[in-house]
């Protein structure tokens, strides 16, 4: 594991504590890119424990944070004009948000690593800065209760960070709001992508099968004149689920996202439709739409856990609606597949 | 941008008035501002931007606050099918998804 951002150590409490740099090097931005595409991603983890920023001393601010060296990192960035001290938990490389929701962010593991590194010795006043989505995990009171520590819910956003501690130890309703605008949106795409990636397999094997199909039994013709073709319109209607969906989020009709995936699949039934890629004969075209609109329609569904303002509840009303449509959609969609070879 | 809102009159968040001091930890903990203060009592203002995270529930020292908390989360609702358990994202293990 790449250590470079190590630049030194410093002694407190009879320890030597690592510091850290604010500086985001080429190598750490290859490593954001590629754990984004999905490569490295178990280990992109920091050491858990303490680290010191700048030159920190016994009345700087305490930053809590997760092991996950994408969140490591964006916090240090962010810490440039800074002297802290930086107490990384152990979330098994997991963000802030989603380890507060797994349960491994929690009251427990931060109360546990006040007393490992005994923060008490290193600084002598009574503030944590947690990050707010962190609240999900850890009970405020009850890590005053334990440790005589006081969380102080910081900004959503490390950016909002050093604008925070200038007003005071105060979030402005702005800083403690999530959004989920384009980039948000986008930095997901490429790890959804993947995460279907069987899916999809499935999908296309399926549908290659199908294309071999004619009224003499299999024909070894068909797949080479079919089976690319369809391989090729599951593979858009997959994009159509999660990458164009999610893209266009805000601006395609529908609260449920299978909603919006399903209008998704629709344009691309009808780009291919224009383009003649689905036109054998009608009931062939007819059982595109249905396949297209099913795939989309599922794959837009699993970017739920990707947004910043789903429920389960929601998600849950969602899939009671959605998922039998989705498999009687795909059910027809084969059956007339089979149909349009045969006739 | 407008707030992306999620699907009306779903989620199972309620608020204790009696329980309530007003102390505002809610509000301050919420990522979606569904809390308001008013009249020295927190208050649900904007009940369907709630995404049930539980932040406000965990962080209210009077126990004021309710919501049956988890992962909104298709993947993880198929994968808790699977497993026969809770609802979960499926962070270990190469190739997973997590939110």
């Amino acid at each position: 594991m790449n250590t470079s951002y190590i630049t030194g150590s410093t002694e407190a409490a009879g320890a030597l504590i690592p510091i850290v740099s604010s500086e985001i090097r080429f190598r750490d931005f290859l490593g954001a890119v590629m754990v984004r595409w999905g490569f490295n991603r178990d280990k992109y983890r920091v050491k858990p424990g303490i680290y010191a920023i700048g030159t920190p001393g016994s009345d700087s601010d305490v930053f809590v944070t997760a092991n996950y060296k994408l969140t490591f990192d964006n916090l240090r960035k962010n810490l440039s004009d800074t002297n802290g001290w930086i107490l990384v938990l152990d979330t098994k490389g997991v963000n802030v948000w989603c380890a507060a929701g797994k349960g491994t962010f929690s009251t427990r593991e931060l109360v546990a690593k006040i007393n490992s590194v005994s923060l008490d010795k290193i600084v002598d006043h009574k503030r944590l800065i947690v990050p707010q989505l962190g609240a999900t995990g850890i009970a405020a009171h009850k890590v005053r209760e334990e440790t005589g520590f006081n969380v102080h819910y910081g900004p959503v956003r490390a950016s909002d960070i050093e604008e925070f501690i200038k007003n005071g130890y105060h979030a402005e309703s702005s800083m403690r709001k999530v959004k989920f605008g384009f980039m948000d949106r986008i930095k997901l795409v490429p790890n959804d992508f993947l995460y279907g990636k069987y899916y999809l397999l499935g999908a296309m094997i399926v549908l290659f099968l199908l294309s071999g199909l004619s009224r003499n039994g299999i024909s070894f013709k068909n797949f080479s004149a079919v089976g690319g073709p369809s391989i090729f319109n599951v593979f858009l209607a997959y994009f159509a689920g999660i990458v164009f969906t999610p893209v266009f989020l805000p601006y395609i009709p529908g609260r449920y996202f299978s909603l919006k995936g399903f209008f998704s699949g629709i344009i691309v039934f009808i780009a291919l439709f224009l383009t003649g890629l689905s036109n054998e004969n009608i009931i062939s075209t007819l059982s595109w739409f249905f396949i297209t609109g099913a795939v989309s329609s599922f794959t837009a569904m699993n970017f739920t856990g990707s947004s910043t303002y789903t429920s389960l509840s929601g998600v849950k009303k969602e899939m009671k609606i959605f998922v039998p449509l989705q498999i009687s959609f795909t059910a027809t969609g084969i059956i007339l597949q089979v149909i349009g070879k045969l006739i | 941008m407008r707030d992306l809102v999620y699907l009306p009159d779903v989620v199972t968040l309620s608020l204790s008035e009696d329980k309530c001091t007003g102390c505002g930890m809610c509000v301050k903990v919420c990522p979606h501002e569904v809390f308001e203060l008013s009249h020295r009592k927190a208050v649900i203002a904007r009940r369907d931007f709630c995404m049930e995270c539980g932040a406000c529930a965990l962080n209210c020292p009077y126990q004021a606050i309710s919501v049956n908390t988890g992962v909104g989360c298709a993947a993880g609702i198929i994968n808790g099918i699977l497993k026969g358990t809770e609802p979960t994202c499926d962070c270990s293990g190469s190739g997973s998804k997590c939110c």
